[in-house]
């Protein structure tokens, strides 16, 4: 008997018991349930919730990969100086720079799973419902939202606190309001602001030696610019292909361009959010820099370094672009409608770009642009249903509709109401 | 003899768990939010909410006969209003930084949904020492729960109790700051406040199914 076969029998086995919701869980991890239904003309379709997740999950490896040597790459580069002629090859992908981002990016990874999930099973084993499959996502998006030295305790709490009144509340995956993974992203950056911002957290080991003679510092180009900067040292290639500072896994812009095209390509994703929020930061850079142009903003105003930003180049740097592919296109969060994507996705971009030129404290505004229209979604829903009826109604009021018998007209109008 | 019988110890007990005014009746919740980031500040509140209602239902309930029940609101305003005065000139007079944090608040007792609430329901149609315990019973079950969320909330946001550290000192790094421990910012801003009366309202519910409302 193999192992599918065991684990089937085991489950009929243990069917109704207490923790027969956290066997199931792992069953289905590992293989497609042997259920068939029996009445009724159901399809059973093996890409349930849980290989969607598997899917997302995937496209966000390239990300944590490169995350990892481009935490060892920032780190010896602020101790050793910046290579000069920069070849991948040579200087970003060594197993120096892989083992120092593995051993402090792993560590993320299994304290954001082990929290989450054990939360999840205990709310499943006490609901008596099956496990969600919600954290599968949520657990890998966390890692890479983060700084790289953030203390596992703090991510621990954030975890629990993000699992917990952002999701479990509300009645667990499928029913939250607010991206549990940002949800725990705003936490830490309200709880903890001196671990989440400012220039010492982005490069592994510059909180340890501040104040010692071999301080190190890296800071991310939108805090640079933050404070009225308006150059800085690195290339377009590099912001593109991600050799910067910054959360884990955010970097690189081509990666998750990669993603995103899987995600669209696998169907998993929206490809009209993540094109209209592209459009609505560009819509919110291309007015920024015709303020600067027009000269409306003296150069020695504190918005001026972002306000100046190329307006492409906000995709480029940040977490625009990895908020827009993965965060943004969340599909209980987001909007439902084909119109309503449009414009959820639109007012993203629009506010991210706003958030980072007008919050100087902190210049990343992804992660509050897209809870703020987490929280509209519904809302946006609701009147593009609204005025979907009414554009019908109106159709059919003025349609003439030739009656066979009098008195037919009367009935059909009415049904439709 | 007992001290109270067991209908009058109900008025005082009633309010301060299963007819809880903020958590069950979801009232006085603004104040709740504003002035619970230090358990001192809590406590100052939960005090004078006491005193303005104890006073407050006994003098209603004397006049209760005498009020034109069309002015009563009128009336009760100018009953809640004298009592909120005292209270904040005694502050002033005797603790004037307290009366600084506690700020508008104290004057925002007399919108305090709970105070109007008894006056109406209950001081309105009922004996003098009724009301009284009444009075105090909601006052207490308010005070209670400011009491929670200002202890969790200063502890865990500051790291002190009535301003006293006990958690070690985070700039010296001692006790728990030594093993790398921080405050939580979070628990500062008011949000957090609405998120611990939350937490207390399902912990409630959870251990008392009965006060769960039909969905």
């Amino acid at each position: 008997m193999g192992l599918k076969e065991t684990l089937h029998q085991t489950k009929l086995k243990y069917q109704g018991k207490k923790m027969a919701p956290a066997f199931n869980a792992l069953h289905t991890f590992l293989y497609s349930p042997n259920e068939t239904t029996h009445s009724g003309g159901h399809v059973r379709a093996v890409d349930d919730l849980k290989r969607t997740m598997n899917t997302v999950i995937l496209a966000l490896v390239p990300c944590l990969l490169f995350g990892m040597f481009n935490a060892g790459y920032q780190h010896y580069s602020a101790i050793n100086g910046f290579p000069e002629n920069f070849s991948v090859m040579e200087h970003f992908i060594t197993w120096d720079n892989f083992w120092l981002g593995a051993i402090t990016i792993l560590p993320l990874v299994i304290v954001s799973y082990g929290v989450g999930l054990a939360i999840e099973f205990v709310f499943a084993v006490i609901k008596g419902h099956e496990v969600e499959e919600g954290y599968l996502v949520t657990g890998m998006l966390v890692p890479l939202i983060v700084p790289v030295d953030t203390p596992l305790w703090m991510l621990a709490i954030a975890v629990a606190f993000g699992v917990v009144i952002g999701k479990e509340v509300f009645g667990g995956t499928g029913m939250n309001i607010l991206n549990p993974a940002l949800t725990i992203r705003a936490f830490l950056f309200f709880a903890y602001p001196t671990w989440m911002s400012g220039d010492k957290v982005w490069v592994h080991g510059a909180v340890d030696r501040a104040g010692t003679a071999d301080a190190i510092s890296g800071e991310t180009i939108l805090g640079y610019l933050a404070q009225g900067n308006s150059d800085f040292s690195y290339s377009l290639s590099d912001m593109f292909f991600g050799f910067i500072p910054g959360s884990v896994g955010e970097t690189s812009t081509f990666l998750i361009l990669l993603g995103g095209l899987f995600l669209i390509f696998s169907k998993i994703a929206s490809w009209r959010i993540m094109l209209s929020a592209v459009l609505g930061s560009l819509a919110m850079g291309l007015i920024f820099n015709g303020v600067v142009q027009a000269g409306w903003i003296p150069e020695y105003s504190k918005f001026y370094g972002l306000m100046s930003f190329e307006f492409w180049q906000h995709l480029l740097v940040g977490g625009l672009a990895f908020g827009i592919v993965y965060m943004a296109t969340d599909p209980v969060t987001g909007s439902q409608t084909n119109k309503g994507k449009w414009i959820y996705g639109f007012l993203i971009g629009f506010m991210s770009v706003m958030i980072r030129v007008f919050n100087p404290g902190y210049p990343e505004g992804v992660f509050l642009a897209i809870l703020l229209l987490n929280v509209f979604a519904p809302t946006i829903d609701h009147y593009v249903v609204r005025g979907n009826v009414k554009r019908r109604m109106k159709r059919l009021k003025n349609a003439t509709i030739l009656p066979k018998v009098s008195g037919e007209v009367e009935e059909l109008k009415t049904e439709t109401v | 003899m007992a001290l109270l019988s067991k209908k009058d110890a109900n008025l005082i007990l009633d309010p301060l768990a299963d007819n809880n005014p903020i958590t069950i009746q979801v009232l006085g919740i603004c104040s709740a939010l504003a002035i619970t980031a230090e358990l001192k500040a809590s406590l100052v509140m939960a005090i004078s909410v006491i005193f303005v209602m104890g006073i407050g239902n006994i003098v209603i309930s004397l006049l209760r006969n005498v009020i034109p029940s069309k002015i009563r609101i009128i009336a009760q305003l100018i009953v809640v209003a004298t009592l909120v005065i005292v209270v904040d000139q005694v502050l002033k007079a005797f603790a004037y930084e307290l009366s600084k944090t506690l700020s508008v608040f104290v004057g925002l007792i007399i919108t305090n949904c709970i105070i109007m609430g008894r006056f109406e329901a209950f001081a309105l149609g009922n004996g003098v020492w009724r009301s009284f315990l009444d009075g105090i019973g909601n006052a207490l079950g308010y005070g209670v729960i400011l009491v929670i969320i200002g202890f969790f909330r200063e502890l865990l946001g500051s790291g002190t109790l009535f301003g006293i550290p006990v958690l070690g000192d985070p700039i010296a790094k001692t006790g728990l700051y030594s093993i790398g421990y921080e405050n939580n910012g979070f628990m500062i801003i008011p949000p957090a406040a609405l998120i611990v009366v939350g937490i207390i309202i399902w912990v409630q519910r959870s251990r008392n199914k009965a006060l769960i409302e039909e969905a």
